[in-house]
Formats: C-alpha cells, structure tokens, sequence
C-alpha cells in the first residue's frame, strides 16, 4: 500500500474528522477525535489490510501519519 | 489426628485441556499435587511435556490434541480413562473491533473457545467416559459475562456462549450426580496476551483498575477449579463462579 493510500485509509476509521484535515504529515494525537479507540481501528486495519501486526506502542511511538507508516513498512 | 475435610480430589481421574500453559498448566499441577490422576491435552506438544514432567505422582498421561480437529478429538477420548472431573480450559484470545471481524476471526474463536468444548463433552458423554458423580469445569471469563471491553466482543461471546450451554447440560446430567459449572477468571498472568495487540504497558495500567491492585494468579484460578472438582461443591451445579480480584465491581 502507497503513502497516499494509506493515509486515505488512516483518515477513513475517523467519523467526525473531516478527511481532508488528515494528511501524510497530520500529527495525530493532536487531532480532537483521536482516541484509544480510533487507536485500535488502526490496529485492526493494519493487520486486516497489511497483514501485519502494531501495538498501540507503536501508535504512541509515531508523531505524524508518514511515521506510523514507515514503522508498519519496516515491520 | 487432623481431619481431611472436604476439599480432596485424591485418587480422581481428571483430564485438563489446555494444560501447556497458564490456568491449564497450574490446574494439572494441583491435581496432581493433590492426589489425582490427570490427563492433559494441548495443542503444544513441547509445552505440554514440560507440564507433563512436572506432574508430582503417577498415573498421569498425556495427549497432544488440538481439539478442534475431528480425528485428534477422537484419539483422545480413546485414550481417556473413566473420569471423575473435566476441565475444559484451553482458549485463545482475539482482541478485534466489531467492524473488523471477518466471518473467519468469528469462526476461529468461537471454534476454540466455544464448539470444541461442547464437542468435546458430547464425546465424553457418548462414549461413557464421565463417572457418576463427576465434575465438569469450564474455564469461561470475566468478559462477556460480567463487564464489556472495547475489542473484546468475539472473545466475550465465546465464552459467555458457556455459561449457557452449562445451564441446561447441568440438567441433563444431574440424574446422574454430575455437576457442571464454570470459572470466570478476571485477567490472569498467563501468556494469552502474547500474540495480541495489547502491550505490557497497557496491561499495566489496567492493573489500576482491580481494586486488589493486581491481576489474578493462575494457581489461584486453578484453586477455584479445584474446588468446583472436589466434594467441597457438591451441591453447586449450574453455577458462574467469578474471581476476577472485584475489578467487575466497578
């Protein structure tokens, strides 16, 4: 999966947020709707759409959206 | 002379499934400790002969299984002795937003945690293989029972799915003396939580939440067990017997 791709995906498992606030540079925790919530929709995505596993660890590890992507690349 | 008392399983035939590691492991040990003759099963053999060579006394055997297949179902009940207790332990966890559960991380869970020991007991049932008198423990949660945690909906369901069943089977076989009930851990240490996305860190804020301040034991869990397998709860049938250290108080 691209960056872009990613990021469209990332941005998809936020109901309140408009897409478009969401962008490969976005950091996330700073965004009002994120949560442990959103959090494990992420978790779950990644393992559904990569087939790849991330803790919520990695989640705090990363500041923007390109960050957690590259962890997920690298795994 | 001091007296035995009511808490014994000495000279019992008990087979444990799931006995590899955590609860299983820490309930064959007891047994064994205590008196009994165990058979255990699991699905990994290497851990299950650790298990197995820990086992005080003798008698014991050991099967490796995995439950949800038809033909390692049936080498092991031809394998069992007659039985005065069952415990069926083994479990996974799968920790998954509703919205992300395909139908196959439906199928798997409820597959292990739920159809095999159903399965399992109709086997043992069939094939004569549980005494009158006999104890039926199953190893069920706090989850799905007792509280809800986000992600936790596949893995509550499987095993709140027990407590139903063991209420009518618990009437199905109390002709014959047999008890049937289940254990509703809270979250023990045991390695459940490996494979999972939930992080040692968090685990270790959601130990703040149990009023104890810790997270259960699995030999404490398997004191329970024991206890629903000994003549101390011969008159408990049908029953949830939760020990989650009061987190589902609050």
């Amino acid at each position: 999966m691209e960056l872009n791709d990613f990021v469209k995906e990332f941005a998809f498992q936020f109901d309140d947020t408009d897409p478009s606030e969401i962008t490969a540079s976005t950091e996330y925790h700073e965004l009002e709707e994120y949560s442990s919530l959103i959090a494990m929709s992420v978790l779950n995505f990644v393992e559904k759409k990569f087939g790849k596993s991330i803790t919520f660890d990695d989640m705090k590890a990363a500041v923007t959206v390109e960050d957690l992507y590259k962890i997920i690349i690298e795994k | 002379m001091t007296m035995k008392g009511p808490f014994i399983i000495d000279g019992k035939s008990i087979l444990v499934t799931g006995a590899a590691s955590g609860i299983g492991k820490a309930t064959a040990l007891l047994c064994a400790q205590m008196g009994a003759q165990v058979a255990i099963t699991d699905l990994n053999g290497e851990q299950l002969e650790a298990t197995f060579d820990s086992l005080e006394g003798d008698g014991h055997q050991m099967v490796v299984a995995n439950l949800t297949n038809n033909d390692d179902l049936q080498r092991l009940i031809d394998a069992l002795p007659k039985l005065d207790g069952v415990v069926c332990n083994a479990g996974i966890i799968k920790t998954i937003l509703a919205q992300f559960a395909e139908k196959s991380d439906i199928e798997r869970i409820l597959n292990i945690n739920t159809i095999a020991p159903i399965y399992l007991t109709k086997l043992l049932l069939e094939n004569k293989k549980i005494k009158k008198e006999a104890s039926i423990v199953y190893t069920s949660s706090m989850g799905g029972v007792y509280n809800g945690a986000i992600g936790n909906g596949l893995y509550g369901s499987s095993k709140a799915a027990l407590v139903g069943f063991v209420k009518s089977l618990a009437l199905e076989v109390a002709p014959r003396g047999i008890r049937v009930n289940t254990v509703h851990p809270g979250i023990t240490e045991t390695n459940i939580y490996n494979n999972t996305s939930i992080t040692p860190e968090q685990l270790e804020q959601e130990k703040a939440h149990y009023p104890l301040k810790r997270f259960g034991k699995p030999e404490e869990i398997a004191n329970a067990i024991v206890f629903l397998l000994s003549d101390a709860s011969k008159w408990m049938t049908g029953s949830q017997l939760l020990i989650d250290g009061g987190c589902s108080l609050i």
